[in-house]
């Protein structure tokens, strides 16, 4: 049996300020200081850690704002002096797409590399834009492909990237006619790709490509961003190939595994040079999230390229259409038309744009990507608030996840930690559809309920009124 | 000083007579008598904040002025009490002449938006949905002071649909209107059992809450002739007095499952699934696992307790089957009440349980759930309950079996209305779990699922947390609960002109479904 994949997770809390969500509000001059104080009886002892923190700053910071807002002070202080309120810097984070709580769970899974687990139920909207418009199945009994919690291990998350025969012919003596598939097998369906914004210099690339080596998965990256990186690490880097052409990639070529190129008229050129120079070379090439992006797929086909890296803005939708759609109908679109033109399996469709919780990466696969790209998140798990830079010209300065003060190891095991926690929700959406490989999830819209779609079904009758 | 009811002016519905206890004399009887249950902490929340300055004088006239009992200066006391304002209206009442913020001759009451009450809630349960409960559960009735205890502001589902009242209703009486169901439609020769009210408990394990918690569920459930289940941690002995009321849980753990905790009650239930988290098996973090717990799960203190997905030995409808002829022939009065989620074949699903055997089938839809549970889970796996019930409904109608099964749905229903909406859009009853808890004085911080479990005492098994909330008062909480719950469906049938709950079943004509977006 080939071995598993895991990967470890290592507690490593974050050397930022975590921004809480709420925080305690003390009318202290109305104080008895009476014997019956609730503080000392917080049950998450929250006030002693914060009276902690605010006397030495530099001793933790990771306790601050830990109140859960179980209201037991509130309701207990004798004088009633105890509020508890939103923290409006909580609520200042991010934006309509990356939520404060987006923020907030993938500190948490950073830190610890853990599945968020909590009690008392589902506390959300009932849907939401894009993938939050799309639930996945589940399967009642056991089926032949699954085998309950016991088989959670045996799930494979594996899939590969690169040119896929459609068959294979062999000699009468029983040899393999042909040159044997270039394939990549990823072990999870995620690469890790460039922010959407420039982030610092080097480090965070750097960190990116060892993180990428660690998990055996491909790490998108500049040439230049990654220079010096160990030789070993280069089987894990795809060089990002842009109108400049090959010449800062060509030492390169021969040790990694995949390149990609910015679509443009050149690409069928640059690609059998680079062909020429690693004939193993997997060729991607990069194209804006669109439905049209179908028929550039086509034609770039019929000129060997077989893999693409559809990249949507921030929020996962289209860029560079009049009336953007999320992913989630964009892929639908494209991977349908890819079936149609009875090309799909020979492609792989890489999605990138607003993948921010491990279900946005089973949804994506859902809707027809075969994997996904994962940048903004990787920002987050190292304290980023998804500002953007719009602190001003010293954001380089105070950002966490920005450059000068960026250690790689903890900038790794904080992406790796975030990756564990993703592959292990991952493995729980799988085994509760039954479905014991990523790859068959792919394009699977049987195994999922559009919201459009269950409420047509179920409401169809109310709804003509 | 005595707990006001001034919010509960309105004179209860009709509440059906008690049913003769099998041991009216026992010390485990109980009665559906509303009696007042007050938070049980000191200060009672609410959705606005009265402060008193320094300036007041305690000239008392506040005390006489308000008639929602808010101030109270008890005879004999210098200074008037602390405002009770959780009993306050709000800026509401500046548009009535005993608005004490405007009367006051001091200039001393203020009067804000508690900000407490911004850090209570979600989207599903909202502040005004958690005080409702809170104002329902100790008083007995449905509030009058503003506070939205009919639909939270989740932006769909229950929240986007609305009852189209006409305008001239068919004339009900609402003392007749009847809110009893029936649980046996199969006609297979074993007993009927009767419900009072279309409600009753879901399954909570001794180990994820407290025993107190449990035991409560049960009394309230004997004093309205309904059921609360035992979820599948076993049967605590404290449960056998109330055996009549109680449904034993099967669930894929098997967790202290015995022959005669199948034997002693009327309904066994079958748990596949569970909306909590779809697709996963029944977790209990190792810190809730204490002694007591493990002993009763016999299991090892300490250790976290995950119960297999699925049932592994059921692969099939047929092998479904043989699980009901199981139980059937242990308990040979036994109903058998068979719990899924709600995959996308969820109406087929119901309809395999029908035909191998099912007296109830339980849809538990992906918002509910109590238990420990992954947040990716809860969000994303399995449909909301509102669209399985019409799916289901109509596939069981259109394969002519809809009168011969009675389906139960849970996962999300909050409120009497909830329930009224689950009706008409083709369930036979609702199982609830939060809202009890709620009504126990939850605020859904959803810390329960760890550590020395919840803050309040509720869904905990630690010894000092646990004894934050007694048992009476448990019990009369829930009680009262139901009773507003109750005058609340009686108001609605009343007002559809519908005399039963059997008759409103499926009827989604009496529903609208408003297509925009609910404004948070």
């Amino acid at each position: 049996m080939s071995e598993k994949y895991h990967i470890k997770p290592v507690p490593t809390p974050g050397r930022f300020r975590h921004v809480g969500k709420y925080g305690s509000v003390d009318w202290r001059e109305d104080c008895a200081r009476c014997s019956n104080c609730v503080k000392p009886r917080c049950v998450f002892d929250t006030y002693r850690k914060e009276a902690a923190y605010n006397r030495d700053p530099q001793t933790s910071i990771v306790p601050l704002y830990e109140c859960r807002a179980c209201l037991s002070c509130v309701q207990g202080c004798t004088k009633g002096i105890l509020a508890i309120s939103l923290n409006p810097e909580f609520l200042a984070m991010g934006d309509d797409y990356w939520k404060p709580d987006i923020m907030a769970t993938t500190w948490n899974q950073s830190d610890t590399g853990r599945v968020p687990v909590s009690g008392a139920g589902y506390r959300g909207r009932f849907h939401g834009f894009g993938f939050d418009s799309i639930w996945t199945d589940m399967s009642e009994i056991v089926r032949p492909t699954r085998d309950g919690i016991h088989g959670r291990e045996y799930i494979s998350t594996s899939v590969d990237i690169g040119p896929k025969p459609m068959r294979l012919s062999f000699s009468n003596d029983g040899k393999l006619l042909g040159e044997a598939a270039d394939l990549i097998d990823l072990p999870l369906p995620l690469i890790l790709d460039i922010p959407a914004w420039q982030v610092g210099g080097q480090e965070f690339a750097r960190a990116r490509l060892t993180t990428a080596a660690k998990l055996k998965t491909l790490a998108v990256a500049r040439a230049a961003e990654v220079a010096g990186a160990p030789a070993a690490e280069m089987p894990f880097l795809v060089p990002l190939v842009g109108s400049e052409g090959l010449a800062n990639v060509q030492t390169l070529l021969p040790q990694v595994r995949m390149v990609e190129f910015v679509d443009g008229a050149e690409v069928p050129a640059l690609a059998a040079k680079a062909k020429a120079a690693n004939p193993k070379l997997v060729l991607a090439v990069r194209l804006p999230l669109q439905g049209a992006a179908a028929e550039r797929i086509l034609q770039l086909n019929q000129a060997g390229v077989k893999v693409f890296h559809l990249g949507g803005d921030l929020h996962g939708c289209e860029v560079g259409v009049e009336s953007p759609r999320h992913i989630k109908d964009v892929m639908r679109e494209i991977h349908g038309r890819l079936v149609k033109a009875g090309v799909r399996d020979e492609i792989t469709l890489i999605v990138a744009g607003g993948i921010a919780l491990p279900e946005h990466m089973a949804k994506a696969i859902i809707c027809g990507a075969d994997l996904v790209a994962v940048d903004t998140a990787l920002l987050v798990s190292l304290g980023c608030r998804v500002c953007r830079g719009v602190q001003g010209a010293d954001h380089q300065e105070h950002c966490p996840a920005a450059a000068p003060k960026l250690e790689s190891s903890y900038a790794v095991q904080r992406m790796v930690n975030l990756m564990a926690a993703w592959h292990s929700q991952l493995l729980e959406v799988l085994g509760a559809m039954g479905i014991r490989e990523v790859r068959r999830l792919r394009g699977e819209v049987g195994r999922a309920i559009f919201k459009e779609d269950v409420e047509r079904e179920a409401f169809g009758d109310l709804l003509s009124r | 000083m005595t707990f006001s009811l001034a919010n509960s002016k309105a004179e209860p519905a009709a509440v059906p007579a008690q049913p003769a206890a099998a041991d009216a004399e026992s010390e485990f009887a109980v009665t559906r008598q509303v009696r007042p249950a007050p938070d049980r902490y000191r200060n009672a929340l609410g959705k606005y904040k009265l402060n008193r300055s320094a300036d007041c004088v305690a000239c008392g006239e506040c005390a006489k002025l308000c008639p929602e009992g808010v101030h109270v200066k008890p005879d004999g006391y210098t200074f008037t009490l602390r405002p009770l304002d959780h009993l306050c209206i709000g800026p509401d009442c500046a548009k009535t002449d005993h608005f004490c913020v405007a009367k006051c001759k001091q200039k001393a009451l203020t009067l804000m938006r508690n900000p407490s009450v911004d850090a209570m809630g979600d989207p599903r349960w909202t502040a005004d949905l958690i005080l409702s409960t809170w104002h329902m559960a100790a008083t007995g009735h449905v509030p009058t002071s503003g506070l939205e205890y009919r639909h939270g502001a989740s932006g769909g589902g229950f929240d986007r649909m609305d009852f189209n009242f006409p305008a001239a209703p068919t004339k009900v009486d609402a003392a007749t209107v009847d809110t009893t169901l029936a649980l046996n439609r199969r006609n297979d020769g074993r007993p009927q059992v009767n419900i009072d009210i279309p409600v009753y408990g879901g399954g909570m394990s001794f180990g994820s809450v407290s025993i107190h918690t449990i035991v409560a569920k049960a009394r309230s459930a004997t004093a309205w002739n309904s059921f609360t289940c035992t979820g599948e941690g076993g049967y605590p002995d404290r449960l056998k007095p109330y055996d009549e009321h109680v449904i034993t849980q099967v669930a894929t753990g098997l967790f202290g499952v015995r022959e005669d905790t199948i034997q002693r009650v009327r309904i066994v239930e079958f748990k596949y699934a569970q909306g909590a988290k779809p697709g996963l098996g029944g977790h209990l973090l190792g810190d809730k696992n204490t002694p007591a717990v493990a002993r009763m799960r016999e299991a090892i203190a300490g250790n976290a307790l995950f119960s297999p997905f699925p049932f592994h030995s059921v692969y099939s409808v047929e092998d479904h089957k043989k699980h009901l002829d199981w139980i059937k022939e242990v308990n040979s009065r036994a109903l058998v009440s068979v719990k899924v989620s709600t995959p996308t074949d969820v109406d087929m699903v119901a309809v395999g349980s029908y035909y191998a055997g099912a007296h109830i089938i339980h849809l538990d839809g992906s918002y509910g759930g109590t238990g420990a549970a992954p947040d990716i889970a809860k969000k994303n796996i399995a449909m909301p309950i509102e669209y399985a019930i019409a799916k289901v409904h109509k596939f069981l109608v259109a394969e002519g079996i809809r009168d011969s099964v009675t389906l139960i749905v849970s996962g999300g229903l909050r409120t009497a209305d909830d329930v009224m909406k689950a009706v008409a859009l083709g369930a036979d009853g609702v199982v609830i779990g939060t809202a009890d808890m709620v009504a126990l004085g939850c605020v859904r911080c959803a810390c329960c699922e760890s550590g020395r479990g919840c803050p309040r005492g509720i869904a905990s098994t630690d010894p000092e947390l646990m004894m934050l909330m007694s048992l009476d008062w448990a019990t009369q909480r829930l009680i009262n609960l139901m009773n507003a719950w109750r005058e609340r469906m009686v108001e609605i049938m009343v007002g559809l002109g519908v005399s039963s709950v059997k008759d409103l079943r499926g009827r989604s004509d009496l529903l609208t479904y408003t297509q925009a977006e609910a404004a948070l």
